[in-house]
């Protein structure tokens, strides 16, 4: 079907070369630098459709699987693999390039080159991170990442730019370190450095804490999760549209996708004794970071305070497993947990993706962000309103939507494990909905506001095909999550014998 | 009393080199007024007939001749090959930045042949002596090779004061050397290990001794709190030596500290990890925050060079052969990795400016794309961040450290190595985002200078994506 190559490598290696070609050959080209890269990302979207086709959802085994020596010294691997745990993962980061390309398309006009090039680099990358089995390539990817991040918030972002991505940087390097020496740690002990071999090995108590919170601040930092959030609103809100796009569409699933392939399977234990410190963390991330999100003036910014609170229903779903279990004495609720855990993570790709890409075409048209400067939008645009109100409502999880199945899986499986939780978590409808939609009603209901927006014009074609992808998709995954839930689950049943079982 | 006449074999790299050093040292004289480069590309030759030689008599075991003083192994042919590989880089460089300011002269490259075949006899010596008279070659060449840049104050300042330090710290080690003697009478690496295994020496004097024997290789290296003289002397040194002075002798520094502590008192490691591991951490943290506040970045460099001796040592404290294998990667990468940040330095050099100031860095990027990219994937490279090479450095000796039972140590230097990346991202921010008032292009100055960046750094991407066989070869040459 792929022509004989080795699919994963194609999907790695494809946009990186490509986004290396943009850059040396683009100078000056912006035509060229654009649809060569649109090219580049379609074909990759394209290729990593038998990933979904062909996959065997009967097995929680790793699929298209590729291995070779990388590093003999250390015994170090090109190893490379999917189950359902990362595929869709990486099926939301190649259908969202697509969408990043074109929304850049008439944006961006200085150094086009550079910016095609460093978004067709990061796709690689993550897709990298998405499918390494070993935990140093795993690591190099994951690293590799900060460096165009870095690079495109610094450059195309808005004002305070500069600051944001430093503290962006340097937060998620030092959370990576501590993971590094964690992997370090565990190849000592067990001579291997594949990620399947550490979630075999057993590890003594003490060790197990200290591998658990240095993956946990690698990932929270990732995630990200209270009190290292920080550094997301800022470096949002001076994104580009497309930086806060794959930021919050992909790379806060690496942190999510983290826990899963690597705490939860690798610290089981540290996982049971420690689940209350991130349970609460999530459940703070939930009701105060959605406090705080409504009272943002700033909509790029109330849209990265949802993502933390959203992202928070992620973590919460993952490490109410060991409270379930103990009520329950069965795995069925938990395993609600884990898939709408999973879930959540997709929905969230396309959500909020669909909000920035919304947010994005707002300020192209005015240069503004302040929920203030705006009113009456849907007298002028009524087919942005139309997206806006639909990717609204899915923000605050309305039925029908994807934002809806994950988080009613997750607030279903935590009254399971504790009705407090269940309380807590479930106010986020409340709240959810109230931050989302009081800025809808502000932005684009009520008498036109001003002369600006007076002369607003409704979305062209190419906007047009962006916003009926992403409804598309947030309604299909709405209605019918089955497909989705049948990938994920031999890998999350797997998961779960793995998180429940001892390993001291 | 028998004379034998040793074996020379060993050594013929090293007589060869001497003998076109001299040859060119004399020729020189007499070519310098016609024919300028006459020196320059002889120089250049002989360095890669010797490196042709040390390849073409690789050898895996290990030859000691001269009585005992000089030692061949695979250990030294590849720190030789990559002295040798790095001085051509550091050759093409200085002449034209020697042609740009204008102190053109030939006596550079045979000094800088002499330093070569300093390093080369500190990288085999297998005694002290022999030890002390490599140093010393070394050394004195780098002292004139500072002051040749007669009508720069600074620079003259400079040599002076690496000459006062350099000569205190070589005070420091021969007196830690006597001692040693004086514990063991002998001065032979292997013997003296002997010695002090079957517990024969008095321990008192031998502790002594190493006490000043590692002040005086912290000295040498560059670590703290030893460092002082280090963001002076490149600050205010020419660009060129400074590239000169910061890369070659790190790796022959690094075989003086492995041939003494390793192949001569192992018997004390105990007593010399203790002392390694305080230096290592002053260094890495001295590095890290002092290298923040720099507005040079030769300076900069100086202190994150100093923050990278204390990861080298790391690998000592690991105390066995992988530990050291993945500080000699570490020290070969360091040294090619400041062949290029101090060579792109160099090759902006224009006339009246040194271009060493982060501010001549602003907005870069607009003014030459292509070297802010290189600058970038150098600074990526020292900072540590996959996928470039330096990042291997770091985790090879992190690696060992913690297999050595010391993550806490692990855990100190991740940080003092995510400190660090601000600077290095400072220097990139100050490329990228920042816009220069000036917005006219920086050109090299030639485009062979171009080509040599962009050759070193695009080889800190390939050796990061493909590092294995370095590793392989560093691994197997001390297993």
């Amino acid at each position: 079907m792929t022509l004989g190559l080795p699919i994963l490598s194609t999907l790695i290696w494809l946009p990186i070369i490509g986004g290396l070609l943009v850059l040396f050959l683009g100078r000056d080209r912006d035509n060229f630098a654009k649809w060569f890269s649109l090219a580049i990302a379609v074909l990759t979207f394209l290729l990593s459709l038998p990933l979904w086709t062909q996959f065997d959802t009967t097995t929680a085994a790793m699929q298209f699987v590729e291995k070779t020596p990388w590093i003999p010294t250390f015994n170090i691997q090109y190893y490379l693999g999917v189950d359902g745990l990362s595929m869709p993962l990486i099926l939301l980061t190649t259908f969202t390039q697509v969408l990043v390309v074109l929304s850049a398309w008439t944006v961006i006009k200085e150094r086009v080159e550079q910016y095609m090039g460093a978004f067709l680099i990061m796709q690689g990358v993550m897709i990298g991170v998405f499918a390494a089995l070993d935990a140093i390539l795993f690591y190099v990817f994951w690293e590799a990442l900060l460096i165009p991040m870095f690079v495109v918030i610094g450059k195309w972002g808005g004002p305070r730019r500069v600051y944001a991505t430093l503290k962006f940087f340097l937060y998620t390097f030092l959370g990576s370190v501590f993971m590094l020496v964690a992997f370090l740690y565990m190849h000592y002990q067990s001579g291997s450095f594949s990620i399947l071999d550490f979630q075999n090995m057993p590890i003594a108590m003490t060790a197990q804490i200290f591998i658990f919170l240095a993956f946990l601040v690698a990932f929270a930092v990732k995630i990200p999760m209270f009190p290292v959030h920080t550094w997301l609103p800022d470096a949002h809100v001076e994104a580009p549209t497309a930086g806060s796009v794959v930021l919050a569409a992909i790379m806060l699933k690496m942190g999510g996708y983290g826990f899963v392939r690597f705490s939860l399977p690798i610290t089981p234990d540290a996982s049971m004794t420690l689940d209350w410190l991130v349970i609460i963390l999530s459940l703070i991330a939930i009701l105060y970071i959605g406090l705080v999100a409504l009272v943002q003036n700033d909509m790029k910014k109330l849209v990265a305070y949802s993502s933390i609170s959203h992202m928070g229903f992620v973590t919460l779903g993952m490490f109410l497993v060991y409270d379930i279990v103990q009520n329950t004495g069965s795995t069925q609720g938990a395993m609600i947990g884990l898939e709408g855990a999973m879930i959540q993570m997709v929905s969230h790709g396309f959500i909020s993706g669909a909000m920035f890409l919304a947010i994005g075409v707002l300020y192209d048209r005015m240069h503004t962000r302040e929920i203030s400067a705006y009113g009456g939008v849907v007298n002028k645009m009524p087919w942005f309103g139309f997206f806006a109100v639909l990717f609204a409502m899915a923000n605050a999880g309305l039925p029908g939507t994807s934002g809806f199945v994950g988080e009613f899986m997750v607030i279903i499986a935590s009254f399971k494990a504790n009705i407090w939780y269940g309380f807590v978590a479930a106010s986020t409808l409340i709240i959810g909905a109230a931050y989302t939609l009081w800025m809808v009603k502000r932005v684009f209901f009520g008498p036109v506001a001003n002369d600006n927006v007076a002369v607003l014009e409704d979305l062209n074609k190419r906007e047009m095909m962006i916003m009926w992808t992403l409804a598309i998709a947030i309604v299909v995954l709405g209605v019918y999550p089955a497909p989705l839930i049948d990938v994920m689950h031999s890998s999350v049943a797997q998961l779960l014998v793995q998180a429940t079982t001892s390993k001291l | 009393m028998n004379f034998i006449i040793p074996s020379f074999a060993p050594a013929i790299p090293e007589m060869v080199l001497l003998a076109l050093t001299s040859l060119i040292l004399v020729a020189d004289t007499f070519w310098s007024k016609r024919y300028q480069f006459a020196t320059y590309y002889a120089a250049q030759l002989s360095l890669v007939f010797v490196g042709y030689l040390i390849i073409s008599s690789f050898t895996t075991s290990t030859v000691i001749t001269f009585d005992g003083s000089f030692v061949r192994d695979s250990f030294a042919d590849i720190l030789k090959l990559f002295i040798v590989l790095t001085t051509i880089g550091i050759f093409v460089f200085s002449r034209e930045y020697l042609l740009q300011f204008k102190f053109f002269a030939g006596e550079f490259f045979s000094l800088g042949l002499f330093g070569v075949l300093g390093m080369f006899v500190m990288v085999s010596a297998n005694n002290l002596i022999t030890m002390y008279l490599g140093l010393e070659i070394m050394s004195l060449s780098l002292y004139a090779m500072i002051a040749m840049r007669k009508d720069s104050a600074h620079a003259v300042e400079s040599a002076m004061k690496y000459f006062v330090l350099g000569a205190l710290a070589t005070g420091m080690l021969l007196y830690g050397f006597s001692m040693i003697y004086g514990a063991t009478g002998s001065i032979t690496f292997t013997e003296m290990a002997k010695i002090i295994e079957a517990g024969n020496a008095d321990k008192v004097v031998l502790s002594f001794g190493l006490v000043f024997i590692v002040i005086g290789l912290a000295f040498k290296l560059g670590a703290v709190p030893f460092h002082m003289w280090m963001p002076d002397v490149y600050q205010g040194a020419p660009s060129a030596v400074t590239l000169y002075l910061a890369t070659a002798p790190k790796i022959a520094g690094f075989a003086m500290m492995y041939r003494i502590l390793i192949d001569g008192l192992p018997g004390l490691v105990h007593d010399w990890q203790g002392l390694l591991i305080m230096i290592s951490i002053l260094s890495m943290v001295v590095g890290a925050f002092v290298a923040i506040v720099q507005d040079n970045l030769k300076r900069m460099l100086a202190y994150s060079g100093i923050g990278h001796v204390g990861f080298i040592l790391l690998g000592f404290i690991a105390a066995n052969p992988e530990g050291y294998s993945s500080a000699m990667f570490y020290v070969i990468i360091y040294a090619i990795t400041g062949v290029a940040g101090f060579g792109m330095i160099v090759a902006l050099a224009k006339t009246g400016n040194e271009f060493d100031k982060i501010s001549d860095f602003v907005g870069l990027n607009q003014r030459n794309p292509w070297m802010a990219l290189m600058m970038l994937f150098i600074m990526f490279s020292m900072a540590g961040v996959p996928p470039f090479v330096g990042f291997y450095a770091k985790l090879l000796v992190i690696e060992e450290v913690v297999n050595a039972g010391f993550t806490w140590l692990a855990v100190v230097a991740v940080i003092t190595a995510v400190i660090s990346a601000f600077y290095y991202l400072k220097v990139v921010k100050a490329m990228y985002f920042d816009n220069n008032e000036d917005k006219s292009k920086v050109d090299t100055i030639s485009s062979e200078l171009n080509w040599a960046v962009s050759l070193v750094a695009i080889a800190l991407l390939v050796m990061g994506i493909l590092p294995s066989s370095l590793i392989s070869l560093c691994y197997s040459s001390l297993a």
